[in-house]
């Protein structure tokens, strides 16, 4: 044990290592936790940072206009989580289902699909519009 | 007067379903059975049935959730031996710095398990403290911390920056200065040594029997490596020797603490090698067939088997992966993960051993495994549930009793 303990002796002098997201403590009502939030009242602590934005993957975003409807994407998605629309000839991307690889991405000939720093993709309801990138 | 106590096929020392069976006379165990395949998630079925093979990489790099990377290697290696894809030079390079990250992330995790198992908490803190730093530098890298998703059939999907870089080297530096902390911490620790040293010794003998594979085997003496035996990748350019404990020690037990010192001295030979490919990494592409379509259809035209090996964090791992003309899935797909081979040696490991003994010595071969369950005891026809919390409690009353 002895190793350790001017070890665990120094930590106390330090602060936790752990970022404390979204608040010290958790909240006992976290609808009334986010409705202060959003009134201003209380100060959501930020998640840690991305460290480079070009290679992070978050949520897809999806360029309507530049689509021509090849499919590329709908053949390599390793989640099976884009629809192809026929009538439209465009895709619909169910990020509850995505899988953050990027693959579609490097697939697209047109350049229609990015990946977005977004990542605080929480829901309730997998099927909700927050979800569901068309 | 003898016991049988089956331990699993769920249990927290184990983290994978598996099943042991261990028959006790008193506290000694007298014989030990393993019985595997107590899960079957699929996973060859949907690589063979509905996916194409640049999905099935993405598939390959679930089987593992720490060993993310090995796996689309494995599969990669195999695939691009029987197609003939080539691969870039600085991709080979970029492959065998992920690779190396991920042992020493998977080799530090493990050393918090291991800590864990003997009750020594504040020791597991610090040391997932520490493993922090590799998976930053992975996030950096890749995007996110696991299912880096980098690999690709003729190269790596994305370079390593000139600006990581730098990055990269001030983590080997900071694990350089930190190892001899944390060796200190895990092999000078009165506790440790009790609980490890002459526990669950596997001999040389035993090892080549049970064909095991990495640290459990090299930890034995046994001098077995991939990276040395068959090098791929870059692999040749590092001459990776096999770590035994010996170079540390100098004696070479086949018990659990000489598993920890692979370990550890594993992390510092997967720093050099980091350090050098980082000196030598040539310039260049890092895919020799950016169009993935093209990719899809030259697997689907040709036709051949291979095997696919990669040198894990716990071992040997093999994808054997066959082809046929006109098929658009892998027409055969059979994963030997490390673990499998490595569970057989639990019995000559926990042969006279104590109960309290089971989870470190179940831990030290770093079963890739899952949580929440219970030990049975049958006496006498009556069946008495020991739950996981209760066994993770008689090892620590193992430590404690131990201390005095």
């Amino acid at each position: 044990m002895l190793p350790m303990l001017s070890q665990l002796l120094k930590q106390m002098m330090k602060k936790p290592f752990t970022n404390l997201f979204p608040a010290k403590y958790a909240p006992k009502n976290v609808r009334g936790y986010l409705k202060n939030v959003q009134e201003g009242k209380t100060k959501i602590i930020p998640p840690v940072g991305i460290p480079d934005e070009e290679t992070f993957r978050g949520k897809i975003v999806y360029d309507r206009e530049k689509c021509i409807g090849c499919k590329m994407c709908i053949r390599v998605c390793p989640a099976k989580a884009i629809e192809f629309k026929e009538e439209e000839k465009k895709i619909r991307i169910y990020i509850g289902r995505c899988i953050f690889c990027s693959q579609c991405n490097d697939v697209c000939p047109v350049d229609a699909l990015h990946m977005s720093n977004e990542f605080l993709l929480a829901d309730a309801n997998k099927a909700s519009e927050n979800l569901i990138v068309e | 007067m003898k016991y049988e106590i089956p331990i699993g096929p769920l249990h927290p020392a184990l983290k994978e379903p598996i099943m042991i069976k261990c028959t006790i006379e008193g506290e000694r165990i007298v014989d030990v059975d393993v019985i595997a395949s107590q899960n079957h998630r699929g996973v060859e079925w949907i690589g063979m049935n509905r996916n194409n093979p640049v999905q099935s990489i993405y598939l390959a790099e679930r089987i593992c959730g720490i060993c993310n990377f090995c796996h689309p290697s494995c599969l990669v290696i195999a695939v691009e031996e029987i197609t003939g894809i080539e691969v870039p030079e600085r991709a080979q390079y970029i492959r065998v710095i992920q690779g190396e990250l991920e042992r020493i992330h998977s080799h530090l995790l493990w050393a918090g398990v291991a800590a864990h198992e003997l009750g020594f908490d504040s020791l597991l803190h610090y040391v997932w403290m520490v493993r922090e730093k590799v998976m930053d530098i992975l996030e950096l890298v890749n995007g996110n911390r696991v299912t880096k998703s980098i690999i690709m059939y003729g190269g790596v999907r994305r370079d390593i920056k000139d600006e990581h870089i730098p990055k990269l080297r001030k983590m080997v530096e900071y694990y350089r200065e930190g190892f001899n902390k944390i060796a200190k911490l895990f092999l000078e620790d009165k506790t440790i040594k009790m609980r490890t040293r002459n526990i669950g010794i596997l001999t040389k003998e035993d090892a080549m029997k049970l064909a095991t594979a990495g640290p459990t085997t090299r930890a034995s003496g046994v001098k077995k490596d991939v990276r040395q035996d068959m090098p791929y990748y870059a692999y040749p350019d590092f001459e990776v020797r096999a770590v035994t404990p010996d170079i540390l020690t100098g004696e070479t037990v086949g018990d659990t603490y000489d598993r920890i010192v692979v370990r550890l001295l594993e992390v510092k030979q997967s720093l050099e090698i980091i350090e050098k490919a980082l000196d030598e990494m040539p310039s260049g592409d890092i895919l020799s067939e950016p169009k993935i379509i093209k990719i899809i259809n030259q697997v689907k035209k040709s036709e051949g088997e291979a095997i696919g090996r990669h040198e894990a964090p716990r071992g040997e791992d093999i994808h054997y992966v066959k082809l046929k003309e006109g098929f658009e899935y892998l027409y055969a797909w059979k994963v030997r993960a490390p673990t499998y081979i490595n569970i057989l040696s639990w019995r000559p490991m926990l042969l006279d051993m104590q109960i309290a003994d089971i989870p470190i010595v179940a831990a030290s071969i770093d079963p890739c495994l899952s949580c929440t369950n219970r030990v049975t005891i049958v006496k006498n026809g009556k069946e008495k549930i020991i739950t996981g919390d209760e066994l993770h409690k008689l090892s620590i009353q193992k430590t404690r009793r131990l201390l005095r």
